[in-house]
């Protein structure tokens, strides 16, 4: 199905969401939409989806004005959207799942499941998604919820497929074999619109690629076309992609971390028996799957979980088994994997939340109550340093884009007198533009004789930051090794395997 | 840093809410959306602007006039030849209406049919008088809604420190400057300790402080109960009424204006609560992480703060303001002996008025005055009208329905869809 897209605009308000875009899909093609978070390409496949009607323009497909009053005439004209975040109900098999909302009925509406369960089954083998029917969505990996997902719109016939930000949750395994599968749709004809800001799998799997920057195509690219060069198309400027730093200084031993051991609420062991150092001034990367124990790992370092055993010392001091707040007050800076939730009060303005952590004494407290001048002072000089774009210190930090968010976050963080900096995912869903602003404000830190642990599960970011890079897996450490490691070594680190003639490094 | 050649518009300026209270942004927030989704009905209903409560106060009042008219005999029976002279019909519409509202001016504000002015103004001060007790009831449950628990205990917080106020009052013989602020500050112990068992629950077990301060109503019902039949604890000796005996009268809040009016020290209580309540949400560091508890407590917890700590002590200033109402009642309004009807259902009008008053301090002051006029003149209305005084519920229940649905009251105005904040 060949889909074309005129002239779309859409405002809400006087924003204009997008400006005048054009562009089209052919079958058998993947279409990549670049562009940072908030340059409307949501918006955009949301117009597409029948979830906004546009205020101008038109949407064709197989030379076919569309009308489309919601998703279900969007779904019948044969797209089907792969959310981010699936719309798929827990506790309901994967062959419920995929029938609802298109449920085949049998004598007096007894719902036909076989035939569903078949339609699964045929899908899956097609494709080679080795999906059964029978099992409850809650039960999968994400991976695996996401190609019931995929089924879901192929078992209505979807010729088009819209993929948004598809990899935002998947690990580096699982988003290889969503790029193999979107091959394998391309192959089997399907026209594809693959949403995403990640420029490694845009060169990956993109036929063609439309940027688009601040509601407005701002141009075609090719496959071909270098990181840098897609980078500065969407974010309008030259972007410095490596992060230059220069070899550490090292101090003494600052961060000592002996037989860690964390048991979660369910009474799985998550960190077993890690032992680690960190020297002042250096990065220590810990790399990994998500979910092998890192997000354990830091908090157990910030006093968030409850049950932890081994070791803790920082600069000689036994942090474990303190509250949360003494290991801040004792200047551990921390940012949180995600911001939504551990790092930011949504409804908080900017300036309330940078004295979130600061809310017991000096500078912003003077006998129990607020200092509301020495905040706005202090606000409204962070804002600047840290380049947050919003329009002043009382903005609400929910109506912040994902990238000025976390310079929040960081800007708080920094600010304090740090003895360490614990940064788990620190620019997970943020733009290029902010990645390269914290990147920057990480190796400061490290420059000024502060030892930081980075927790990311993107091998780029580890590379980039590291001085010594730790491989978690189950909760074990597999090796702590060199930062100039190869990453074929680091990636089969990550499956648990050590290689044979790996040398660990002390720093 | 960031070198732009132009300035940059806001890169993620406001953008428009659906009428689910959604906002529209991209999928980066959506985890953030969902979970607010869940939240949003509390939210709505405790954050929304002054503007629609103003609404949702007018359209309980419009629809509490169709009830009175409806339930009007001389409406009734005009209708019936409505036809034939539509005239008839109409006067006794205006009748019915005009007669009902204005006996309920006359009740709460004004009474224009006396002459003497102190007559006159003195159905304010009976507003004023019922005001105080609601008003430190809906700061008691509004603070405790922006630290995101709902406290539907205040009925037994009242009751526990009307008991505990009115064991002070008769029987210590002390002189009025001891005597009375003992009274008070027993009644706010015994109020924050009653609430602050459902704090502390949570806190520590995780209890669901709904069902808790539910359940705590029973026992401080029949823990009353049954110190109202012991001679050593409550009761009156000799009487067979479960009644405590009166207060001492330096335990008793003094009338303010005079013996003429029955307005006493409650209402002033009342003010300098809400100027306090204001200053701890606002100005202090124990109100602004309460505030942040109630809207993320997983960030106050990454940021080192105590969540149930933070929840057990907004339960005890919780429990201590329902406190400060039921000795209000004890001390104030009914002196004649603690019984168990002292809450006089204040207990519950307060979530109410805490609805009404957006869980802010001044909002809660306009609410309580409002909802004080209902009661004042309620009974007025009664009096003069013979229209139930039931109906004064009704219309604080639609209140808080009209409130409960934004959508609703917005697309009864065509108000635009409220701006993301």
């Amino acid at each position: 199905m060949r889909l074309v897209l005129r002239g779309i605009t859409k405002r809400f308000g006087s924003v204009v969401a997008n400006d005048s875009i054009s562009l089209s899909v052919e079958p058998g093609e993947i279409h990549c939409l670049l562009g940072e978070n908030g340059a409307g390409k949501s918006t955009l496949m949301n117009v597409l989806y029948g979830l906004y009607k546009a205020d101008e323009g038109e949407i064709e497909l197989d030379g076919e004005v569309q009308h489309f009053t919601g998703p279900g005439d969007a779904m019948a004209a044969g797209i089907g959207m792969v959310h981010q975040h699936f719309m798929l109900i827990p506790v309901f098999s994967v062959a419920e799942n995929v029938m609802l909302g298109n449920e085949t009925t049998g004598f007096a509406g007894t719902l036909d499941l076989d035939a569903s369960r078949a339609r699964v089954t045929e899908i899956s083998d097609r494709f080679g998604f080795h999906v059964d029917p029978d099992a409850l969505v809650e039960d999968l990996p994400v991976g695996v919820q996401q190609r019931v997902e995929i089924i879901k719109a192929l078992s209505r016939d979807a010729e088009l497929l819209v993929f948004d930000e598809p990899t935002a949750v998947l690990t580096p395994q699982e988003t290889d074999e969503l790029m193999e599968i979107m091959r394998q749709l391309k192959e089997a004809g399907k026209a594809i619109v693959f949403i995403t800001h990640k420029l490694r799998e845009v060169r990956a799997v993109a036929d063609r690629i439309t940027v688009i920057r601040l509601g407005k195509v701002v141009g075609e690219a090719e496959p071909t076309a270098s990181n840098a060069e897609l980078a500065s198309m969407m974010v309008g400027r030259p972007v410095e992609l490596t992060v230059h730093k220069d070899a550490p200084t090292l101090g003494a031993d600052a961060l000592v971390v002996k037989d860690l051991r964390v048991t979660d609420l369910a009474g799985h062991r998550q960190v077993d028996g890690l032992s680690f150092t960190i020297r002042a001034g250096e990065v220590l990367c810990v790399a990994g799957v998500q979910g092998n124990g890192q997000t354990e790992l830091t908090e157990a370092l910030l006093g968030l979980q409850d049950d932890v055993s081994g070791s803790i010392t920082l600069d000689g001091e036994e942090l474990v088994g303190r509250s949360t707040r003494r290991i801040l007050d004792a200047g551990v800076g921390f940012i949180p994997e995600d911001r939504q939730v551990d790092g930011l009060v949504p409804n908080f303005t900017i300036a309330e939340n940078l004295m979130l952590n600061r809310s017991f004494k000096s500078p912003f407290v003077k006998n129990g109550s607020l200092r509301l001048g020495a905040l706005r002072e202090f606000a409204q000089k962070k804002l600047k340093e840290y380049d947050v774009r919003a329009r002043d210190i009382d903005s609400l930090a929910a109506n912040l884009s994902g990238g000025n968010q976390q310079k929040v976050v960081v800007a708080r963080e920094l600010s304090r007198e740090l003895r360490l900096l614990v940064a788990a995912q620190p620019t997970r869903g943020v733009d290029v533009g902010s990645i390269e602003f914290i990147h920057k404000q990480i190796v400061a830190t490290r420059d000024s004789g502060i030892p930081v642990l980075v927790v990311s599960t993107e091998l780029d970011e580890v590379v980039a930051l590291a001085d010594r890079i730790m491989v978690l897996y189950r909760g074990r450490v597999v090796g702590i090794v060199p930062a100039d490691t190869p990453r074929e070594t680091l990636g089969l680190m990550m499956t648990g395997e050590r290689p044979k003639d790996l040398k660990d490094v002390a720093s | 840093m960031n070198d732009t050649d132009k300035p940059q518009p806001d890169p993620q300026p406001d953008r428009p809410e659906d009428s689910a209270g959604q906002t529209l942004t991209e999928p980066a927030t959506e985890d953030r959306q969902q979970e607010e989704r869940s939240r949003s009905v509390l939210r709505e209903i405790v954050s929304g602007d002054a503007m629609a409560g103003v609404l949702a106060v007018f359209l309980a009042v419009f629809v509490g006039s169709v009830m009175i008219a409806a339930t009007d005999e001389g409406v009734r029976e005009t209708a019936s030849y409505i036809t034939a002279r539509p005239s008839d019909f109409f006067t006794a519409l205006w009748d019915a209406i005009s007669g009902a509202y204005s006996a309920m001016f006359r009740g709460s504000v004004f009474n224009y049919l006396l002459t003497e002015p102190a007559q006159q103004w003195r159905p304010l001060t009976e507003t004023l008088k019922f005001a105080g007790p609601l008003i430190l009831g809906g700061l008691g449950v509004g603070l405790a809604f922006r630290a995101s628990l709902f406290n539907i205990g205040g009925r037994g917080q009242m009751l526990v420190a009307g008991g505990a106020a009115g064991y002070v009052g008769f029987q210590f013989d002390l002189p009025t400057v001891v005597h009375l602020p003992l009274a008070l500050i027993v009644a706010m112990v015994a109020g924050a300790l009653w609430g602050g068992i459902a704090g502390l629950l949570k806190a520590r077990t995780g209890a669901h402080e709904v069902i808790v301060t539910i359940m705590l109503n029973y026992v401080a019902y029949y823990l009353l109960f049954y110190a109202l039949t012991k001679e050593w604890l409550l009761k009156t000796p000799g009487s067979v009424n479960p009644k405590s005996p009166p207060m001492k009268e330096t335990a008793i809040l003094p009338k303010v204006l005079g013996d003429q009016f029955n307005l006493h020290l409650g209402f002033i209580i009342a003010l300098v609560a809400v100027g306090v309540a204001w200053w701890l949400l606002n100005r202090s560091t124990l109100g602004y992480r309460i505030r942040a508890v109630g809207e993320n407590p997983h960030a106050a917890r990454a940021s080192g703060i105590n969540v149930g700590m933070t929840y057990t002590i907004v339960m005890m200033i919780a429990g201590s303001l329902l406190g400060l109402a039921g000795a209000n009642q004890v001390l104030g309004t009914v002196t004649s002996g603690v019984s168990l009807d002292l809450d006089a259902s204040i207990g519950f009008d307060a979530i109410t008025v805490a609805l009404l008053g957006r869980s802010k301090p001044l909002g809660i002051l306009a609410a309580g005055i409002l909802f004080g006029a209902l009661k004042a003149g309620g009974f007025t209305m009664q009096a003069s009208e013979n229209i139930s005084v039931d109906l004064v519920l009704v219309v604080q229940s639609l209140i808080v329905l009209f409130l409960a649905a934004p959508p609703l009251v917005r697309a009864i105005f065509r108000l635009p869809a409220q701006e993301a904040k």
